[in-house]
């Protein structure tokens, strides 16, 4: 409901500036409820966009290399590396790209980029503008860990996907929290499907605003899920500071393997990353 | 649950004062622009044909076995309104013609289809059967921007099925509204009913990734003459759709844009037509919508083909298999596409003589469509020509007995079963002419080639035939 709401809204926002306040003061009415706390995320302190290219900058990104642990947990097929041929900036986009290719006794390359130990923090807006690749068994996401994940393991550390997808849905993004008790597939998750329009034929924006006792999930304009306290199934975890990881991951549980008919190299391009918090923090 | 049902409210409300609005805004904009004289309307059938010819269905023609008798709607049936198009797929023995198929015609001079990207509708079917194509842009006419989607499956729920338009810009103006073709071969000649509803065209906004091909993907390399005309089909275009997949469509020519490296050794028009004019080699290329197709063809002219021998023999002794002086006995198979074949084969035309080009054989073969009675022929002929020195043909002339079908011990290449065969090596070319040769039926098949089923071509690399056929003096 929500999604076809905000979707009027746009459509009629240059026409009818009366209709617009109707429709937000409609919103406002549905899509919240009195526990809400509005979030004014207007502190930019981390503008990323990659303007310099080759390789990103390292005082913010770092790597995960290799297949980890049974492919990070999830079966994955890639093998992640630090190659230009897997991550690289070229005229202000970085470029992660899977790769099928024998390599390290994996049959596909890629990279994952994580903020850990570079940049953490607790709250704020958190969103990439981002044009994703396609087909099956191609799975790209944007989100976050817990930066006590060291002491703390997962699930018990919390995890944000702000996004994820699976290539053989093009038009479906996925916004999700794990937790202790709410991990894996008991994650608390929401699917948000694009009118109109698919994830890999243009940049989105895809965000969180994050606060004490909230998440709420947004692409481009539109806000289409909320996760609070009262929402997840075990402790809620997400009152520390946390640290952002893109990658762009090839088979696993989340989304099969790839078949015959998936192409490859896949690249999901990345214009922008930024972090808002709030002014009073 | 219940501040949901109250968005739904304010949601319709919101809606209905929104569309409201819209058509004030629209009336506003076409005061001021002038568009395009063709209908933009891509509605074919609601709840009825919408802007479509009187007949509604303009079927095949019933002389060449369609059938116009199972055509019609369904008052009983709709996906969504009252409607439906219900269409009776006959069992091929049917006296009113043994399958059904035809278009859709615009009623005006045709409609600007330039804002839509897909053909859609829904479907269901009597049984799980399968649809052998459906499509439009054919006009009984040029049918300039045909396209075709084949083997859509039928469910016995509705379905909804997703036809892209290769390139939406090319239809200003087209005529061809909706196209079908369907028969019982699924069903084992049993005969079904499907029916169709809210059939237009759509702007989706989730058709994407295209991905043309010609020559089905392949790269295809060719010998040619100076004087041969070729053609590229196999002319596809594949979108990935929101289900993840990945829906091919036959288009037609006009769709793509075709180049040659070289000029002056091959030119090829805008239906994909290839004439080759000069000594050389040229690279023939595509784009659907400035994207380059796989597959490409590489012609290379040595110059002019001579005529083969024309052959003299009277048609009352002659079975013919390939041959532009006889009426052939068979239709038959030329490229088989054996396992492991690596060969390509051509039907070129040269300067007004069709001959079989093979480039690359490893093996491949001659099927014959129906077995051939050579019990009262003595004789096979064939003409020859090479344009490399040391070319030899291993030619094998099989049987296929009495039950007519072609056993081969995968191992060996030799005949089993009820099969025999007949081995001749076609030695002793001469590079740059024909060489022709009468091959005498012994052998094996002295005792046995009332039911011939085809030759098996060995080796080579590179040769051409022409003038096939079996005969007696």
């Amino acid at each position: 409901m929500n999604m076809k709401y905000f979707k009027i809204n746009t459509i009629q926002s240059t026409v009818l500036k009366c209709l617009i306040i109707m429709a937000v003061w409609t919103i406002s009415g549905c899509s919240t409820d009195e526990t809400q706390t509005v979030a004014t995320f207007t502190n930019l302190v981390l503008d990323e966009n990659f303007d310099t290219d080759g390789a990103p900058n390292s005082q913010v990104w770092g790597f995960d290399i290799g297949t980890g642990e049974n492919g990070w947990g999830n079966q994955e097929l890639q093998y992640y590396t630090d190659r230009p041929d897997n991550v690289t900036i070229q005229n202000g986009i970085l470029l992660i790209t899977a790769r099928q290719e024998s390599f390290e006794n994996s049959q596909y390359t890629s990279a994952r980029l994580l903020t850990k130990d570079k940049f953490e923090q607790q709250y704020g807006r958190f969103e990439a503008r981002i044009r994703l690749p396609f087909g099956q068994g191609i799975w790209p996401a944007f989100w976050m860990l817990g930066a006590d994940i060291d002491e703390n393991p997962w699930p018990g550390a919390g995890e944000i996907d702000i996004m994820e997808y699976r290539g053989q849905n093009p038009t479906v993004l996925i916004g999700s929290v794990h937790g202790p008790g709410y991990s894996g597939g008991e994650a608390i998750s929401k699917e948000y499907t694009l009118e109109n329009d698919r994830f890999d034929t243009g940049f989105h924006i895809f965000g969180i605003e994050w606060g004490p006792e909230f998440v709420n999930f947004y692409v481009d304009d539109v806000l289409y899920n909320q996760i609070t306290p009262e929402d997840v199934t075990g402790e809620w975890v997400f009152n520390k500071p946390f640290y952002i990881l893109m990658n762009l991951a090839v088979g696993g549980t989340f989304v099969g393997s790839p078949n015959a008919e998936t192409e490859f190299p896949q690249t999901m391009l990345v214009d922008y990353v930024r972090v808002y918090k709030n002014n009073a923090d | 649950m219940k501040n949901k049902k109250y968005t739904n409210i304010h949601f319709i409300l919101l809606l209905t004062l929104g569309i409201a609005l819209f058509s004030s805004c629209e009336r506003d904009f076409s005061d001021d622009v002038e568009f395009a004289t063709f209908s933009a309307n891509g509605d074919i059938f609601t709840d009825a044909p919408v802007g479509l010819t009187d007949e509604f269905f303009d079927s095949f023609d019933p002389n060449e076995g369609a059938n116009p008798e199972g055509f019609g709607t369904d008052d009983n049936v709709a996906f969504e309104g009252s409607s439906s198009i219900r269409i009776d797929v006959p069992a091929p023995d049917d006296p009113d013609g043994g399958f059904i198929g035809g278009i859709f015609l615009d009623r005006g001079a045709g409609r600007d289809l330039t804002g839509f990207d897909a053909l859609t509708f829904y479907v269901k079917g009597s049984t799980t059967a399968t649809i052998g194509e459906v499509g439009f842009g054919t006009d009984f006419g040029q049918n300039k921007f045909a396209v075709t989607a084949q083997n859509i499956r039928l469910s016995t729920d509705w379905r909804k099925i997703i036809i892209p338009i290769p390139d939406p810009s090319k239809l200003i103006q087209e005529r061809g509204m909706f196209f079908f073709s369907a028969g019982t071969q699924t069903t084992g000649g049993f005969g079904y009913t499907f029916w169709i509803d809210e059939l237009r065209f759509e702007k989706l906004g989730t058709i994407a990734q295209p991905s043309p091909a010609i020559l089905n993907g392949v790269d295809v390399v060719q010998q040619a003459f100076t004087g041969s005309n070729l053609l590229v089909n196999g002319l596809t275009q594949t979108f990935n759709l929101e289900s993840g997949i990945n829906q091919t469509v036959i288009a037609a020519p006009s769709y793509f844009d075709f180049n040659s490296s070289d000029n002056s050794v091959a030119i090829v028009n805008e239906l994909g037509q290839v004439s080759v004019i000069g000594t050389g080699t040229a690279n023939i290329t595509a784009q659907l919508v400035g994207v380059r197709a796989s597959g490409s063809l590489e012609v290379t002219s040595a110059g002019s083909l001579a005529l083969a021998p024309t052959p003299t023999r009277p048609a009352a002794n002659v079975k013919s298999i390939f041959s532009e002086a006889y009426t052939a006995d068979t239709s038959s198979n030329f490229a088989p596409g054996f396992g492991g074949s690596t060969t390509e084969t051509v039907i070129t035309n040269n300067n007004g003589d069709n001959v079989l080009a093979y480039t690359n054989n490893n093996f491949t073969g001659i099927i014959f469509d129906n077995t051939v009675d050579a019990s009262g022929l003595t004789f096979m002929h064939v003409d020859v020509y090479v344009q490399e020195g040391g070319t030899e043909v291993g030619l094998q002339i099989r049987d296929a007995g009495a039950n007519q079908m072609i056993e081969t011990d995968v191992n060996t290449g030799n005949p089993i079963g009820d099969d025999v065969d007949l081995r001749f090596d076609l030695t002793g070319l001469t590079v740059g002419q024909w060489t022709s040769f009468d091959i005498p039926l012994d052998g094996d098949l002295t005792a046995q080639r009332d039911n011939l089923g085809g030759l098996i071509l060995v080796g080579g690399p590179n040769f051409i035939f022409d003038n096939i056929y079996f005969y007696t003096e």
